[in-house]
């Protein structure tokens, strides 16, 4: 049976696609963008977190693990990720909630079983499931089928994709998702290649390919101060996007919230090159897509 | 300041800023009264001359400004007191006048007349005196361990809707059919014919109390237009003289006459006794329509005119306290309102088609711009009513003070006929109180008090032992720790329920009694359908239906408690019963562990689980089934209420710690509501969770659900929100309501309380200021859950 790598499954999600949804968040992204705040959601493995800064030292987890993966190396407790099997008791009796396990297993059907039980929700809401991520389509077996069975419970779907990967897998989800999110991030490939470590040069044919194919495509792009928050930078989306057939366009401003998550996985992150975008920013961007007879929104 | 016109504005404003007071002035004149008349006439007949009495001598009040008269008391925010049922010591005055939270001032003068004239009259012979005379010393250690609440301690029974009678019908109209009735009684062949005169002729009595208010206002305001100088308000004092002219004693030819009418019918029910629930006008929108729609097309009545009409209305309930509470009564219900409680939308009654028309819109943005804590303001949601219709509610509601409250009118229509109503009574069926389901006008349904469900729990596990009153209150249902299985204790569990509701019914059936032979509502009884024709009075049975209600409070606490020894000790095995028990024992301190697996590592009710919502099912239909459909000792039947008040918190407060992590004296769930942080996946798993309980077999649930203000702007929040209820009610739930204050917001009120005088939140089935709450339920409004989009 098919599986996929699910590192959360939200409800009553708001902010991703129209009406109430429920968000199925896939682990794994071939890209690293610098501002990523779900990094817990870059590796297609489970991960363990560790807080640091939430951790008493108590030595509870070293006791408890049946593995003998915990050890205290230099005033940290440090997991053996070869001893490791992902059983959880650490993260149990941990009182001070400083360890977490990102990622489970799920087939299909437990994540139909879970996400139908909103059903109502979507009917009166006009909403659905979104698949994030991550990037779901770099799982696109497990997703085709997802979405399969999902059209037969009549719920409608969106995916929630960077567009850095295979035309073949855009197509074939392309076949059941009702919605595309596609996130247009910088449009320089220089910097693309700098900030997010790729080139942008498939994910822009990818939109063009996919515009072609399906009719309800939805761009979401970050803005970010100091990276992408310029004028240019959204003369040359419009640019990209007017003659494709896409209405709508959602701004989502840069928050640093997921700093704490950069630490807990023991990565840096790098502050200091991004900033909150202001909010007359944020309007004077919208009022240019706008302009153009965009349905345009910031946030969500 | 708010308010339509200037006219409202002046008086929301003085109803806003007096302080509560106490009158003695109808507790003299019915002391005098009963003094003079004792052992000369039949118990109605001596009710029905005791409220015609008081109308014939007291004072009236016309306030500056104002269009609709009369007043429960002296003036607004005056409140009278009932010694008949409730004679206050002198000492219950000091805390009343003194006391921080819900205070009314007492004048020294009136503590004197209290010692020397009321109470050496009253006392011994006022209900209070004589039920806690008469109940079990049993009942009484149960009732002072916090078992369960009594509404009868110290106010009368409740819940009086009004159907549309009064706007077809006059009170000569009414006095002419009691007359008739008492022409027509059988002396010879119905041997109940002597009981059923003095009935009569008791609501004959009350009729003609209600018409002598009437005129006398009549009166009252020629009197002043006579004297007073500016033409227009001369005028003004004219028309409300013409209105009382009419009203009560015909049938109202106007819109402002109906509105009169009912506010002399209210300030008569609520003189009567002091009756929980005060009085409702029930589906006001639907029964003033046609009088405004006449009007308007003869172009004498617009938006302009009723708006400021209903608002004069909103105004006059504000204007009406509850009366004083004390003690544990105070405890379950801390507050001023007195719940009032206006239905507005659903459908029509007599069609079943969709009801919301141009007063609906008129009543929201009434309530929209008055913001009072009474009337509470609600409205019927159907699936035949239009978005428009509950969008422009969800608007209102969101702004963050609790009302209006969204109520399911094809959920109450099934829950009435479950309960045996025919649908054409049904659909005159709505909530009133704070979610209870009636058929107005023809029902009296009466909450009798709140039920400690998660205090059985801890009973069952100190083996029927109570550590707040260290007294045995409880079966000897065994040591918990010998238990083998789930099933031992959840036998010995419904074992202790079964005990307690046993001692609560007999308490309730001597109680019952004591109401419908002593303190028969005469007047009350004119307008409940029923009575006339049986010749019983409303307390005693007359009405065509007749409802007592227990309300089972903290569902969300024994779910999770069960749940917590389900799973923790019998399933997972991760702890022993006697280290569970140990560490709740001692509150948890020294225990963090056991605490962090009870608290964090357990299923949980809220969450659309159904490990812990079978739980909840299993209590919930079977606390329901040991009290539904038992007859009450006037022929009526036992249903349930899912609702709380404020009577979690003190619930709480009597209890030591639970099972599920819950500390000691911390208040237990509100409603149908999840422990404090136990909902953990959003608001629909929440709403999911709720609506596994049959809804449609009680008689109204309580669900509070919190939004942060950023997470429903917009036009989509107003969407999401309204498809929120619209799935809620497809599935069956009774209410919901909204509190939208940020945590930050109720922090800094809790800090500085003078600064945020106007802040307004949702407690229960109604809203009040969050200055005038305790500190714990404080603390319990600022812990709920705040859902976030």
């Amino acid at each position: 049976m098919k599986k996929a790598m699910i590192f959360n499954i939200q409800k009553f999600s708001v902010h991703d696609g129209p009406g109430i949804r429920t968000t199925v968040f896939f682990k794994g992204c071939p890209l690293r963008c610098l501002w990523c705040h779900n990094p817990e959601s870059q590796n297609l493995k489970q991960e363990m977190l560790y807080d640091r800064e939430k951790c008493v030292m108590c030595g509870t987890c070293e006791k408890i693990c049946p593995q003998k993966a915990i050890t205290n190396v230099n005033n940290s407790m440090v997991t053996d990720m070869s001893k490791c099997d992902f059983c959880g008791d650490c993260v149990t009796y941990c009182l001070y909630e400083a360890r977490q396990i990102a990622g489970k297993e799920y087939t299909v059907e437990e994540i139909v079983k879970e996400v139908v039980k909103d059903k109502l929700f979507y009917k009166h809401s006009k909403g659905g499931v979104t698949l994030s991520g991550g990037e779901p389509l770099l799982q696109i077996d497990f997703v085709e089928e997802l979405l399969k069975r999902l059209k037969e419970e009549n719920i409608q779907t969106a995916i929630d994709t960077c567009g850095a990967v295979s035309f073949e897998s855009l197509e074939r989800a392309a076949k059941y998702a009702d919605i595309f999110l596609y996130d247009l991030k910088l449009m320089d490939d220089e910097k693309h290649k700098e900030y997010i470590g790729a080139s942008n040069k498939n994910i822009i044919e990818n939109l063009k390919k996919l515009a072609k194919i399906h009719n309800n495509i939805y761009i979401r792009m970050p803005i970010i101060e100091g990276v992408n928050a310029e004028v240019s930078h959204i003369e040359k989306v419009i640019e990209l996007i007017e003659g494709l057939n896409i209405k709508k366009v959602y701004l989502l401003p840069y928050h640093d919230i997921a700093k704490h998550k950069y630490m807990k996985l023991g990565r840096d992150y790098e502050e200091a090159k991004m900033q909150v975008p202001s909010d007359e920013k944020m309007n004077s961007f919208k009022d240019m897509f706008a302009k153009k007879g965009y349905e345009v929104k910031i946030g969500g | 300041m708010r308010g339509y016109t200037e006219r409202t504005k002046r008086l929301r404003h003085e109803s806003e800023t007096t302080q509560p007071s106490v009158s003695l002035e109808r507790a003299i004149l019915e002391t005098e009264f009963y003094k003079e008349n004792e052992g000369k006439y039949e118990i109605p007949v001596m009710r029905g001359l005791n409220l015609l009495n008081y109308m014939q001598k007291r004072k009236l009040y016309i306030g500056k400004d104002e269009l609709i008269v009369g007043e429960k008391s002296e003036g607004p925010q005056v409140v009278p007191t009932y010694p008949e049922i409730c004679a206050h010591t002198v000492e219950d005055m000091d805390i009343m006048d003194s006391r921080k939270l819900v205070s009314f001032k007492v004048k020294p003068e009136d503590k004197i007349t209290q010692k020397e004239l009321i109470l050496p009259y009253w006392e011994g012979k006022a209900t209070r005196d004589k039920l806690l005379d008469q109940v079990s010393q049993e009942w009484k250690d149960c009732y002072y361990a916090g078992m369960f609440t009594e509404f009868m301690e110290q106010r009368a029974p409740g819940h009086t809707v009004a159907d549309d009678k009064m706007y077809k019908k006059g009170f000569l109209d009414f006095k002419r059919e009691i007359e008739e009735a008492i022409e027509a009684l059988d002396f010879e062949n119905d041997l109940d014919a002597y009981e059923k005169r003095a009935q009569l002729q008791g609501m004959a009595y009350s009729c003609d109390a209600i018409m002598v208010y009437g005129k006398r206002y009549a009166e009252y305001a020629r009197e002043l237009a006579a004297k007073e100088e500016d033409p227009k308000r001369k005028e003004e004092l004219l028309w409300i003289a013409g209105n009382c002219d009419v009203v009560p004693a015909h049938k109202p030819e106007t819109f402002a006459q109906c509105l009169q009418m009912y506010w002399f019918v209210h300030v008569c029910v609520t003189t009567e006794s002091n009756t929980w629930d005060s009085f409702s006008p029930g589906r006001l929108d639907q029964y003033i329509y046609p009088f405004y729609k006449k009007e308007k097309e003869e172009g004498t009545m617009d938006y302009g005119k009723a708006r400021e009409l209903l608002e004069c209305l909103w105004i006059k309930f504000n204007n009406q306290p509850a009366p004083p509470k004390v003690g544990i009564t105070l405890k379950e219900s801390a507050t001023y309102t007195d719940f009032a409680n206006i239905n507005t939308g659903g459908i029509n009654p007599y069609t079943g088609e969709d009801g919301v028309n141009e007063i609906s819109y008129i009543i929201l943005d009434t309530m929209d711009e008055m913001k009072l804590l009474q009337p509470s303001s609600n409205v019927q949601i159907s699936e035949k009513n239009p978005d428009e219709f509950l969008h422009r509610a969800v608007e209102i509601s969101r702004k963050g003070w609790g009302q209006p409250a969204f109520y399911n009118t094809e959920e109450l229509i099934q829950e009435l006929l479950n309960a045996g109503k025919t649908l054409e009574d049904a659909r005159f069926g709505g909530s009133s109180g704070c979610v209870e389901t009636g058929c107005h006008g023809r029902e009296s349904y009466v909450l009798t008090g709140y039920f400690n469900t998660p205090k059985v729990l801890e009973i069952t596990l100190n083996n029927g032992f109570d550590k707040y009153t260290n007294k045995q209150i409880g079966l000897k249902t065994g040591n918990p720790e010998d238990f083998k299985s789930y099933e031992e204790l959840r036998d010995a569990f419904y074992k202790q329920v079964d005990h307690f509701i046993r001692i609560k019914i007999e308490g309730n059936n001597i109680i019952e009694k004591i109401f419908a032979k002593y303190m028969p509502v005469t007047f009350m009884s004119v307008l409940t359908d029923g009575c006339k024709e049986k010749g019983r009075d409303y307390n005693a049975g007359g009405a065509k239906y007749n409802t007592r209600y227990i309300q089972v409070v903290g569902i969300g606490t024994i779910t999770d408690a069960l749940a917590s020894v389900k799973y923790n000790v019998f399933d997972e095995k991760r702890l022993t019963m006697k280290e569970l028990l140990d560490a709740t024992n001692a509150n948890f301190e020294g225990y963090e562990q056991v605490r962090n697996l009870v608290l964090n590592h357990t299923p949980k009710y809220g969450n659309d689980d159904d490990y812990a919502d079978n739980i909840m099912v299993d209590v919930f239909e079977n606390v329901r089934d040991k009290i539904r459909g038992r007859k009450t000792v006037n022929g009526g039947t036992y249903q349930i209420d899912m609702l709380p008040t404020t009577c979690h918190v003190y619930f709480g407060s009597v209890m030591t710690a639970s099972v599920n992590g819950r500390l000691a004296e911390k208040p237990v769930t509100d409603g149908i509501s999840p422990e404090k942080g136990a909902d953990t996946n959003g608001p629909t798993a929440v709403i999911k969770s709720c609506a596994k309980m049959d809804h449609t077999s009680t008689g109204g649930t309580l669900l509070n659900q919190k939004f942060t203000p950023s997470s429903i702007a917009g036009q989509e929040g107003i969407e999401n929100v309204s498809a929120l209820i619209r799935a809620y009610f497809e599935m069956m739930g009774h209410h919901i309501q909204f509190n939208v204050v940020d945590r930050a917001t109720l922090i800094e009120a809790q800090k500085n309380p003078d600064e945020n005088k106007d802040l307004i939140v949702r407690v229960a089935g109604y809203s009040d200021y969050f200055n005038n709450l305790e500190k714990a339920l404080q603390d319990e409004i600022i812990d709920r859950t705040e859902q976030s989009f």
